[in-house]
């Protein structure tokens, strides 16, 4: 690939994530057959079966889907800058729009019909969180370990100040932990 | 000021680090930094999730640009946003330059193991945390403090409580898409609280 196609590229990548971060509301799962539709079938950058295994990947690491795919896409096409060009493609949007409410919001609070939406938008935020939670629950937790380390992670989050950092250290050590033992019990049973 | 930079890109940085599952499950850390550092109250923290859903971008990423402008401007937004990037940004590239390795690491799958049921009990938190501030009117705009039954039945806010039976009955039962759930709830707030 010479320089010239290489910075083509680069400046297509930036513009296809901006796109997509524009158009992702709410974020998460929802931009995962927009980011298909963008990079697999009009650019053809990336293989169909390849770009299941990159969604796969960007979830099992730290960060959000969007913007992991978009670093791992950008990666693949043209390397490290089209790994910036590709996140600082996917962010810029929000960063826009965000940066601008944060400038006005104090003020546009004051209003007193505002400030009545809010109180009323926050009671909407706890019913979409309860939603998300029961919509989670089945491809979450496969048997009781996870009933566990679910409750155990629930009360220690609500009721004490220990941090999330921790809390799920512990959780993905348990996860080893366990999953080693079954391993080993599954062995001594074959044996 | 550059005290107030390096702070938020630390802090972001954490944020950002460790941001397993996405979407909400990360509200208990995210909220728990931004009001420890003073940055906003818990409940303008549930604002930036309402903010959030109706503006394009995932929640972190969103509540590091909110934060960082509300602190410290443009600079302040562009440090926090950086921060809460980075850590993805020097994951992925890596595992993008040796996926061939990585996909067949079992620890991994392992560790999500363990990491999966913890997100629901995360996210299972930050819906406690969130609606006992909603339902229980505390003077301060913080988590509301249980003293007494009487207390308890003084504070419930049962206009908060109307609005989270429409809204989740709406959600669950109807699957009203989130960005209109938020303007009926709006909606709602508006008529109830001026009553």
């Amino acid at each position: 690939m010479n320089e010239n196609d290489r910075w083509k590229k680069i400046r297509k990548l930036f513009l296809v994530f901006f796109r997509i971060g524009a158009f992702t509301f709410g974020g998460g799962l929802a931009m995962i057959p927009f980011i298909k539709r963008e990079i697999v079938d009009s650019n053809h950058w990336i293989e169909d079966e390849e770009i299941v295994d990159i969604f796969a990947m960007v979830q099992s690491v730290p960060g959000v889907i969007a913007v992991n795919s978009a670093i791992f896409v950008g990666y693949r096409v043209a390397g490290m800058w089209g790994a910036v060009a590709s996140a600082f493609g996917v962010v810029l949007p929000s960063f826009i729009v965000i940066s601008a409410i944060a400038l006005f919001f104090s003020s546009f609070k004051k209003i007193p019909v505002v400030a009545r939406a809010f109180e009323g938008v926050n009671a909407g935020v706890a019913a979409l969180i309860l939603t998300a939670l029961l919509q989670l629950i089945r491809p979450s937790i496969k048997d009781n370990f996870g009933w566990a380390i679910a409750v155990v992670v629930f009360v220690i989050m609500s009721f004490t100040d220990v941090s999330a950092v921790y809390v799920l250290l512990a959780s993905a050590a348990a996860g080893i932990t366990i999953s080693y033992i079954k391993g080993y019990m599954k062995m001594r049973k074959g044996a | 000021m550059y005290k107030l930079y390096l702070e938020l890109l630390v802090t972001f940085f954490k944020i950002g680090l460790f941001t397993i599952g996405g979407g909400y499950a990360m509200l208990p850390l995210i909220q728990r930094e931004i009001v420890r550092h003073g940055w906003l109250t818990f409940k303008e923290t549930i604002d930036i999730i309402a903010v959030s859903e109706m503006t394009p971008g995932p929640f972190a990423i969103n509540a590091a640009t909110f934060v960082g402008t509300k602190t410290g401007g443009i600079p302040g937004a562009a440090f926090a946003t950086i921060g809460v990037v980075l850590p993805s940004f020097m994951i992925v590239t890596l595992v993008a330059k040796y996926s061939a390795q990585f996909k067949d690491q079992p620890i991994l799958q392992y560790a999500l193991y363990g990491l999966r049921p913890a997100v629901i009990g995360l996210i299972a938190s930050a819906a406690f945390l969130i609606a006992r501030t909603t339902f229980f009117t505390a003077s301060d705009g913080n988590a509301g403090i249980f003293v007494g039954l009487q207390n308890i039945l003084n504070t419930i806010n049962w206009r908060a409580i109307i609005i989270f039976i429409v809204a989740i009955v709406a959600s669950l039962k109807y699957k009203v898409h989130p960005i209109l759930l938020i303007v009926i709830s709006g909606i709602l707030g508006i008529i109830l609280y001026s009553v």
